[in-house]
C-alpha cells in the first residue's frame, strides 16, 4: 500500500479560546489518489479538522495540539503555512469572498505570482488553468459579471495552478443552484482523475455529493471520528440519521416502506442499489396503503400580483409578466436558478424597488401607494445573513428596534418582545448579548424582530443556508408553527428538501418568467422543468420509475404525507 | 460606478504605456504644475494635455461629469478668493492699475492677471488627473505602484480595495433597505441627530460582515502563498518600452523648466506689469 499522504495519529486539538479540545484523538489516513466525504453536524469538528490539513491550524488560528500530523510524510508541526499549500489547495466555502484579483485571470495568477513564477510562464499556466475548468473565455471578466458556479470554478483553478497532490473543498455545495451543484461534483470527479490528487470533501449534503464516486465517508461528532467507512456499509447503517446527517432520501423511502437495506444491495446510489422482487412489492404496498390527500376548501388571496414587470436602470429585463396570488396561511417556495429574478421579485414585494409595469393587490388593497415603511408592517423581509440584519448588542433590543422605530409606546413593547422571544424560543436567552448566539440561534433572533412587527406574511431568503440537519429542522418547525398560527410564509431556496418538505405550492421562476405554479411534488418529478429552471429532480422520482409506479408525484406526496406522520411534523 | 478608476478601454499609445509610467509622469507633471505661476508655462501644458487627450481617444463625453464638478469647484475657488482678498494680485505683483470701481472690491488688472494664473492652475492638472484615470487599468495599477518601490503588500491592498468596494456598496444597499423595512428611515424627513443614529443601524452589520469578509480574504490569500517571498510578479505587470522612457524624460523637463522659470523670473510669478 502506498504512504498516505496525510496522517493524523493519536491528533487532539484545542483552540486558545476554548477551554475544551475541538478534535480529540483523531486516526485517518488518506492516500494519494483517495476521494474522501467528511460530514458531521455544525460543531462536530469538521471544519477544524479541515484547518489542520491546510495549515489554517495553527498557522492563523492558533492553539494546542496533541499527537502526530504529517502530511506528505513531513510532521505538519514543523510546516509553514506556505509549505503544507504547494501540498494542499483549499477551496473555501464562499466563492465570492475568497475571490482576490480583480479578474478571473488576476485571481487564477495569484498563487503564481506570490511564487514569483515570471513571464511567459505566468501566462500560459494560467490560460492552461483557466481551460481545466472551463473558464477561459471569461479571462478578463470581474467577479460581478460571473455566476456562482463560474466563481468556484476559477476558486478550484486558482489552486490547481499549484499541481497540488490533496485538493480541498470546503462545503462546495453552499451558495449554489441544485443543477450547478451536480455540476460541481461532477467537474471536481473528472478534475480528480485527470490529475490523480486526492479530493477531500467536507459537506453535510451527502446525497447529492453521492453523485459521484466517493471511497470513503468519514462522520465525525463531537469532536471524534465514528465511522470512516465505504458509503455502502455506512449506509446500510443507521449512524447518518443519529448523528444529525440526512440519509438520501430514496433510502428513507425504502426504510419506511419496510425495506432493510445492506450493504450488498450497493445502496450508495440510485443507479447502484439492487433491489429485489421483493424490494420492489414492498414499495408498491407501502405506496397504495396510503390515503389520498384531501384538497383543502377555498382559501382566501393575500397577495395579488398582476403582470409585474422590472428592470434594472442598466437595460437588463429582470422579471416580465409575473402573475401570481398568495394565499393566506399558505407555505409557499419560489425557486429557480441564480439570477432568474427570485430576489428581485421579493424586493418588488417589499417596495425595495419599484416595477415598471403591473399591479400588486395586499388583501384586495393595491399596493402602489404604500412606503416601504408601511408595507414592512404587513410584509416581513428576513435577510438570508443574520449577520445583515443584527445591529443591536442585546437580543431584547435589537428584537424591540422595530417597534421602537415605529413609536410604540414602551410597555407595549416590553409585552410584545416578551411574547415574541418566548415563541421564537428564545425566551431562555432574552439577556444575553446578540455575539453569545450561535449562527443559527441569530437567524431566530432576526425571525423574532420582524415577527414582533406582527406582519401577515414573511419573506425568507434561503432560511436555512449554512444551518446543519439538526438547526434546519428547528428553524423550519418553527416557521411551520407560525404557519399554523396564520402567518403566510414565502420562502426563496435552492433547497430542494425543503420545498418538498415544507412548502405547500412551488412558484418556479426562470430568466424572469414564472415558468411554474404547481405542487412541489409535480414541479420536482418534472424533467423538463427541472432542466429548465436549474433544479434538481428528486431521488424518489428514480425510485417510483424503478418500481414501476407511473405517477411518481403521488407516490412523492405519500412520502411527504408519511415522513409528517412518523416525525410527527 | 464601478469603482474610483473610470478606466475606459481604448487602442491609443497613452494606454500602452504602463501604469507605472503614467503615474511617475502624473506626480512629475503635477510638481511642475505647482511649482511655477509663469503665465506662459501655464499655457504651455494645458495645449499639451489638450494633444495628449485627443491622443488617447478619450472623448469630452466620458468625462463630462468630472469635468463639470472641477468647473464649479474652480469658479467657486475664484469667487471666494476674490472675496476674501481682492487686492491680492497688486501684492503678488507688487502694482496696482484700478479697472473698475473704487474702495476695497476695486478690480484691478493685477487681481485679473492673478485669476486668470489660477484657472490656468486648474487647466493644467485637472485633464491630466483625468487622463490619467481613464487610461490606466486599476489592474495594472497595484504592479505599477510595486514598481515604483512601494512594498507589494500595500500595493495590493489597493488592488483589494478596487475588488471590494463594489461589493460592499452592494451590501450597504442591501442592509440598508432591509433595516428601512424594519423602520429605520434615512431620508430628509428626519432631523440630523435621528439620521446618525439609523446610519448606525446599517453601519454596524455593514462592518460587522466586512471584518468576516476580511477574514475570509486573508486566510483565502495565506493559503494561497501571499507572503512567502519578498518579492512576487504581476500577471498584468508590463515592461517599460522606449515611449515609457521618452515619456518620463519628458515629464523630467516640465520639472526642470519649471524649476529654471522660477529661477529666471526670480519668484514663482511671471510679472508683466513691470
Amino acid at each position: 500500500m502506498e504512504n498516505p499522504i496525510i496522517s493524523f495519529e493519536k491528533f487532539s486539538f484545542k483552540y486558545n479560546a476554548q477551554a475544551k479540545p475541538t478534535l480529540y484523538d483523531i486516526d485517518l489516513s488518506i492516500r494519494p489518489g483517495e476521494k474522501i466525504l467528511i460530514a458531521g453536524p455544525s460543531g462536530c469538528g469538521k471544519s477544524t479538522l479541515a484547518h489542520c490539513i491546510n495549515g489554517l491550524v495553527p498557522h492563523s488560528f492558533a492553539g494546542e495540539s496533541s499527537g502526530r500530523l504529517s502530511i506528505d510524510g513531513k510532521d505538519s508541526a514543523k510546516l509553514s503555512i506556505f509549505d503544507v499549500s504547494q501540498v494542499v489547495g483549499t477551496v473555501l466555502q464562499d466563492s465570492d469572498g475568497q475571490f482576490i484579483g480583480l479578474t478571473v485571470a488576476e485571481d487564477i495568477a495569484f498563487a503564481l505570482e506570490n511564487a514569483c513564477i515570471g513571464e511567459p510562464e505566468l501566462h500560459e499556466l494560467v490560460l492552461k488553468a483557466a481551460q481545466s475548468v472551463n473558464v477561459a473565455g471569461h479571462l478578463a471578466h470581474a467577479p460581478t459579471e460571473l455566476s456562482g458556479g463560474q466563481k468556484q470554478r476559477v476558486s478550484m483553478a486558482g489552486v490547481m495552478v499549484d499541481d497540488v497532490k490533496v485538493l480541498l473543498f470546503d462545503e462546495p455545495l453552499a451558495n449554489l443552484d441544485p443543477a450547478t451543484g451536480k455540476q460541481a461534483i461532477e467537474l471536481i470527479d473528472l478534475i480528480q482523475k485527470r490529475t490523480g490528487a486526492a479530493v477531500i470533501i467536507i459537506e453535510h449534503r451527502l446525497e447529492d455529493v453521492l453523485h459521484r464516486h466517493v471511497d470513503r465517508i468519514v462522520l465525525m461528532q463531537n469532536g471524534r471520528i465514528i465511522a470512516d467507512e465505504a458509503p455502502d456499509r455506512l449506509l446500510s447503517s443507521r449512524l447518518l440519521k443519529e448523528n444529525g446527517i440526512r440519509e438520501p432520501l430514496y433510502l428513507t423511502a425504502l426504510r419506511y416502506a419496510g425495506v432493510e437495506i445492506k450493504e450488498d444491495m450497493q445502496p450508495r446510489s440510485m443507479g447502484s442499489i439492487r433491489l429485489s422482487e421483493e424490494d420492489v412489492e414492498k414499495v408498491r404496498a407501502w405506496y397504495s396503503f396510503g390515503a389520498k390527500t384531501e384538497e383543502k376548501g377555498e382559501k382566501e388571496p393575500l397577495l395579488e400580483i398582476e403582470d409585474l414587470s422590472f428592470a434594472y436602470s442598466r437595460g437588463h429585463q429582470a422579471l416580465s409578466d409575473i402573475s401570481l396570488r398568495i394565499d393566506k396561511g399558505e407555505i409557499v417556495a419560489i425557486v429557480g436558478n441564480n439570477g432568474a429574478g427570485k430576489s428581485t421579485l421579493s424586493k418588488l414585494i417589499c417596495g425595495f424597488e419599484t416595477a415598471q409595469s403591473g399591479k400588486m393587490l395586499l388583501e384586495g388593497e393595491d399596493m402602489a401607494g404604500l412606503s416601504i415603511k408601511e408595507r414592512a408592517d404587513r410584509i416581513g423581509y428576513v435577510m438570508q445573513n443574520p449577520n445583515q440584519m443584527i445591529s443591536k448588542v442585546l437580543i431584547r433590543d435589537e428584537v424591540a428596534l422595530g417597534l421602537r422605530t415605529r413609536g410604540v409606546d414602551e410597555q407595549e413593547i416590553q409585552s410584545r418582545v416578551d411574547e415574541t422571544l418566548k415563541i421564537c424560543g428564545l425566551w431562555p436567552f432574552r439577556s444575553w448579548p446578540v455575539s453569545a448566539l450561535s449562527y443559527g440561534q441569530k437567524k431566530r433572533v432576526t425571525i423574532a424582530s420582524i415577527l414582533v412587527l406582527r406582519p401577515k406574511m414573511i419573506i425568507l431568503d434561503e432560511p436555512t443556508a449554512g444551518l446543519d440537519y439538526r438547526n434546519y429542522t428547528e428553524i423550519m418547525e418553527f416557521l411551520s408553527l407560525l404557519n399554523k398560527q396564520g402567518v403566510t410564509v414565502v420562502m426563496i431556496t435552492h433547497d430542494m428538501h425543503l420545498m418538498l418538505e415544507y412548502a405547500h405550492r412551488a412558484l418556479v421562476i426562470n430568466d424572469g418568467r414564472l415558468i411554474a405554479d404547481s405542487s412541489c411534488s409535480r414541479v420536482l418529478t418534472d424533467a423538463q422543468l427541472i432542466e429548465k429552471a436549474s433544479l434538481k429532480e428528486t431521488s424518489l422520482y428514480p425510485l417510483a420509475l424503478r418500481c414501476g409506479i407511473e405517477d411518481a408525484s403521488a407516490f412523492v406526496e405519500r412520502f411527504i404525507d408519511y415522513e409528517r406522520e412518523v416525525e410527527g411534523k | 460606478m464601478r469603482n474610483i478608476f473610470n478606466f475606459i478601454d481604448r487602442p491609443s499609445p497613452i494606454h500602452e504605456l504602463t501604469g507605472a509610467t503614467k503615474l511617475i509622469c502624473l506626480v512629475l507633471w503635477s510638481l511642475a504644475a505647482m511649482t511655477s505661476y509663469d503665465t506662459r508655462f501655464l499655457i504651455f501644458l494645458p495645449l499639451v494635455s489638450f494633444v495628449l487627450f485627443r491622443a488617447s481617444r478619450i472623448k469630452i463625453s466620458d468625462v463630462s461629469f468630472m469635468l463639470g464638478f472641477t468647473a464649479v469647484f474652480m469658479v467657486l475657488n475664484n469667487v471666494l478668493v476674490f472675496a476674501i482678498s481682492p487686492d491680492h494680485g497688486a501684492g503678488v505683483y507688487g502694482t496696482e492699475h484700478i479697472l473698475l470701481g473704487r474702495g476695497r472690491y476695486a478690480l484691478t488688472a493685477e487681481q485679473l492677471f492673478y485669476h486668470a494664473n489660477l484657472i490656468l492652475k486648474y487647466l493644467s492638472t485637472i485633464p491630466i488627473v483625468l487622463l490619467f484615470v481613464c487610461t490606466t487599468n486599476p489592474s495594472e495599477f497595484a504592479a505599477s505602484l510595486n514598481r515604483i518601490g512601494v512594498k507589494y503588500s500595500i500595493a495590493y491592498s489597493v488592488a483589494l480595495a478596487l475588488r471590494y468596494i463594489p461589493d460592499i456598496q452592494r451590501e450597504y444597499h442591501e442592509i440598508s433597505q432591509a433595516q428601512q423595512a424594519r423602520g429605520i428611515e434615512m431620508s430628509k424627513k428626519e432631523s440630523l441627530v435621528k439620521r446618525l443614529k439609523s446610519a448606525s443601524a446599517i453601519l454596524i452589520p455593514l462592518i460587522l460582515s466586512s471584518m468576516d469578509r476580511i477574514e475570509t480574504i486573508s486566510n483565502a490569500m495565506e493559503l494561497r502563498g501571499f507572503g512567502k517571498n519578498k518579492k512576487r510578479t504581476w500577471y498584468m505587470g508590463r515592461k517599460f518600452s522606449k515611449a515609457d522612457i521618452g515619456a518620463i524624460v519628458f515629464c523630467a523637463l516640465l520639472c526642470v523648466a519649471a524649476l529654471l522659470l522660477n529661477y529666471i523670473n526670480g519668484g514663482r510669478f511671471y510679472n508683466p506689469f513691470i
